[in-house]
Parts: C-alpha cells; structure tokens; sequence
C-alpha cells in the first residue's frame, strides 16, 4: 500500500515536473486553460452540442435497428440467400472501408448538388443518413459476432421444439446474442457519438465548428477544451448505465445460485 | 555673372545632396537595427513568408506556376497581398530571389508552437483578442464585408440588414466575415461555418444557403469566377471601427518593428495604392446594405 502511494505520487508529481518545466509551457497553459474564457464560452458551445446530441440519439436509434436487419441477412443460411448475403457482405465491406468524412462530405454535398425534388437539402439530415450507413456496417458486425457465439445447438433445439427458423431466431438466438455484445455496442456508440463532430465538414455550427469559430475569433484553443468536456460528459455515464445493465442481467441470470 | 555662376553652382550642389539624401533613405533605413543583417530571422539573408494554399485572387496572383501552389502562386509578385510582400521585403532589403513562401494553413499561423515563417499574410483582420496572442504589423489592407447571392433570387434585391434577416447565411469558419453575420446582420435561421470559402460557395450553388459573406475584393472573385449567377448584393458600412488586414508575427518578434517601417513608408511613398490600384480597382465599387 506504501509502495503504491509512494511509486504514484513520484510518478505524477515527475510528470507534472517535466509538463510544467517544459520551455512552451506558459503559451500551452494560457492557449488551452483560460479559465474566464471557459466559462465564457461554455454555454454557447454548449448550445451547440445540442445539435450533435441530437444527431447521435436519432442515429443511434436508427442504427439498432438497421444493423441488427443487416446482421440477420448476412447470417442467412443456404444457397438461396447467396446473393443476399453478398449484398450485406459488399454493403459492410464499402462502408466500413470508406472514411466516415467522405461519406458524409459526399452526401452532404453532393445530394443536394443533384437538386431533385423532394430530397431534403439539409445538411443535418443528410450527416444523419451517413452516419448511419457507416455504423450501420459496424455494428451488424458486432451483431453478427454475437449471433455466431451462439452454440448452433441451441438453434437446433429450438427447431426440435416445433419453432420456426424465426421463432427461434427471435427468442432463442438474439436474446443472448445480444446480451452478449453489449459492452462492444457501446463502443461503437461511443466512435458514433464521437464523430458526430464531423457533421462540421458541411458547415453545421455544431460543437466543433463553434469551438473552431471562437479559437479563430480570439486565437485561443481553450474553447476545445470545453467541446471535449461535452463529449467525455455524456460518455462516463454512459459507460457507467452500461456496466449496470450489465451487472443486473448478471444478477438475474445467476439467481439461481452461482458457483465459483 | 560670377555670382549667378556661384548660384547656379550652389542650387547644382543643394540639388545633388538632396538627390544622394533622398538616395540614401534607403541604404539608411537598413542601417541600424533594420539593418538587413540585424533582422530576426528565421533563415538568415533570407525572408520566409507563410500564407494558405490555394490563394486566391485578387489577392494573390500569377496562376498555377509553382508546385504545390494551387490556382495561385504566391512567388508571382502578382496579387495583392503578394505585391505588398515583395514591396516590403525590397524596403527590408531583399532581393525577390531572397523571399521563400511557405504553406501554412490560417489556423496554424496563430496556434502555439515555433512558426515556420517570419510573418503570414493571408486576409488576417486584426483583432484585440487576436492581438493577445500573435503580433499584427500595421493595416496593409482596409476591408469591408460583402454578401454574395444568386441573381434572381429574393435575397439579391435586399437593401438593408434588416432584410436579411430572414435569410440562410454562410461565411468560412473562423473569419471576420462569420463573425460578422452573428453580430451584425443576425439572421434568424443559424448561419453555416464552412472549413473553406470553396465549401460555402458549393452550398450557394446548391442553394442550401442565400447567401454568403465574403470581403469586397474576395466578392468580386466569387462573382466573376465560381459562381456563374452570382451577384454581389451589396458592401457593409464597418461597424465599430474599420477593419483592417496586418501580417501576422509570432508575438514579440522584433521583425516586426521594420516591417512597421517599410509599410508606412509604402503607404506614405504611394506604392501600397498603387498597388491597389493594379489589383483591387475593380472591387472598388458596389452597393451599401444599410
């Protein structure tokens, strides 16, 4: 116990020694913590995170959904869902291959360029739509892990019991397919929540752009700093609702008794 | 006779010290702590500029002859922003073989961190909040916003701010031009912050906004070359002070004494408007928006 306090306070306070004595240190400090101008700034940028939490809940959504749709079609079995499968495989491989910046640039841009009538122009809509393709592609692969780690056997007992292939799909497979990948999900929609910040590229004064907007204006990062309190401020919990949910699918599934 | 001779000798003799007088301002101004040897440099005997790429007319010049300058090529002497540099670093005492240009983007120009030129020039407005951070040189340039619509449009026959209002507005991120629709014209839908001028006048083209905010020089660019119905609608009035454009020194550069020097010396002498005159007449005039 000595040994640990004592080994971590030499290594931080080391640490903050050779930050702090380092030549650039002032400019660094009064470029990135300026008190008064983060708590000046930190409504407005705050405002503007509004945007991008609205991006993500939609898409979030939405992604559940779709990227669960696509898993399932990948994971068809048999000859005559071949071209099905294909379609996923493609769709997947595209889209997780493409940055997501390019998609969205290429959307963004280029779908209102068409100028067709009755396709939105806004640009918020069509970050949505990008990203849920790219992390649609992600995260049905996520499912897809999940689905596969379930023991063959239990579909085939499933089947045995009278159920059709999509009963058994839906009440045997993907309750503990999807119990299963959990923590990974939110890893994924924490890379979703993330890059909602690239919805900037197409000129949406969300939290980026707004920070980048106040740096420009008074030549200071501190505004940053604020958009990355934002971001790591809805991350933590959650994180932590995650580790709960966890924890209490656990419990209930060890009700029975547990043997360690 | 012999007193006219004197006469004409002495007006002779007055004449030649004021021609070596005048002839050696500028031998004398790169005396002392001017002096060419004594500037602080990044690379000494020579002069490293920065500026963005691409640079754009009318601010910069010359077409793409230099890699990896994109539309214009900032060794060309020929822009604006170009033509001044050249100007000043003559008074500073470099020859145009002598000034390296280096590509650095706006927001690098001001970040913490060794700057790789010795001043940036790139339409910087010069603002007391910015000026906490870099150096600014004296103004080179004096600026006015502008908006730019599509002809026909509603918004094309606005004529005062307040009619603005109601518009979807757009200007490069960061700018003075975006400050100035959020402070000034307020429209009531959010206005749009591009990373680039060439995003924002895309998003015109595709009529995802009206309009958008740009310099009057920068204006007249947008309108002749990018956007085929173009039209610029109209100039603002400054409000709260003229802006101005000042090159940008890591702070507490002693360069940037001298350049103060060489600038007021152009702008005293006539060359910065004639070369205002070469490069932006033709953004001299458009309509006030009230």
């Amino acid at each position: 116990m000595a040994i640990a306090v004592a080994s971590t306070l030499v290594f931080f306070g080391a640490l903050a020694f050779l930050v702090t004595r380092s030549p650039g240190w002032d400019r660094f400090k009064a470029y990135f913590f300026d008190w008064s101008l983060y708590r000046e700034s930190f409504p407005e940028i705050a405002e503007a995170f509004l945007i991008n939490v609205k991006i993500f809940l939609i898409a979030e959504a939405v992604v559940l959904v779709t990227a669960l749709g696509l898993a399932v079609l990948r994971s068809l079995p048999g000859p005559v869902f071949v071209p099905v499968r294909a379609l996923a495989i493609v769709y997947t491989d595209l889209f997780r291959g493409v940055p997501t910046i390019l998609v969205i640039l290429m959307l963004g841009v280029g779908m209102p360029a068409l100028q067709l009538e009755g396709v939105p122009d806004s640009e918020i809509f069509w970050a949505t739509v990008s990203l849920v393709l790219v992390y649609t592609a992600y995260v049905s692969e996520v499912y897809r892990a999940g689905i596969e780690s379930v023991h063959p056997s239990q579909d085939a007992a499933a089947r045995s019991l009278g159920l059709s292939r999509f009963q058994s799909l839906r009440h045997v497979v993907l309750p503990q397919a999807v119990r299963r990948v959990i923590p990974p999900l939110l890893n994924d929609f924490i890379g979703l929540q993330k890059d909602t910040a690239l919805v900037s590229v197409l000129g949406v004064v969300e939290v980026l752009n707004q920070a980048g907007i106040n740096e420009a204006a008074d030549f200071n990062g501190t505004h940053y700093l604020v958009a990355a309190t934002l971001f790591v401020a809805i991350t933590i919990p959650l994180a932590r609702f995650t580790d709960w949910l966890i924890a209490r699918d656990r419990r209930r599934r060890q009700a029975g008794g547990v043997t360690t | 006779m012999r007193s006219v001779l004197v006469g004409l000798a002495l007006v002779a003799l007055a004449l030649a010290v004021a021609a070596t007088a005048t002839g050696s301002r500028d031998t004398e101004f790169q005396a002392g702590a001017c002096a060419k040897a004594n500037l602080n440099l990044l690379e000494d005997g020579r002069l490293t500029l920065g500026t963005d790429n691409p640079a754009f007319p009318p601010w910069w010049g010359g077409g793409e002859t230099r890699k990896p300058w994109k539309i214009s090529n900032p060794y060309s002497r020929q822009g604006y922003e170009s033509a001044v540099a050249y100007a000043v670093a003559r008074q500073l005492g470099f020859s145009k073989r002598q000034v390296d240009w280096r590509h650095v983007p706006f927001a690098q120009s001001y970040r913490p961190g060794d700057k790789d030129f010795d001043f940036y020039m790139a339409q910087v407005s010069y603002t007391p909040a910015r000026d906490k951070v870099v150096d600014f040189s004296n103004a080179y340039y004096f600026v006015n916003q502008a908006l730019v619509g599509r002809e026909g449009t509603a918004i094309a026959r606005a004529r005062t701010r307040s009619a603005l209002r109601p518009y979807r507005l757009g200007a490069q991120l960061g700018t003075t031009s975006y400050q100035y629709i959020v402070d000034h014209i307020r429209p009531s839908s959010r206005p749009l912050a591009y990373r680039s001028n060439d995003l924002a006048v895309q998003a015109l083209k595709n009529g995802q906004i009206d309009g958008i905010v740009v310099d009057l020089p920068t204006a007249f660019f947008v309108t002749a070359v990018q956007v085929e119905d173009g039209v610029i609608v109209g100039q603002f009035p400054n409000r709260g002070g003229r802006e101005r454009f000042g090159m940008v020194f890591e702070q507490g550069n002693s360069l940037r004494r001298c350049v103060n020097r060489a600038l007021n010396r152009l702008w005293a002498n006539g060359t910065i408007k004639e070369i205002q005159t070469r490069w932006l007449s033709r953004a001299a005039g458009a309509p006030v928006i009230r």
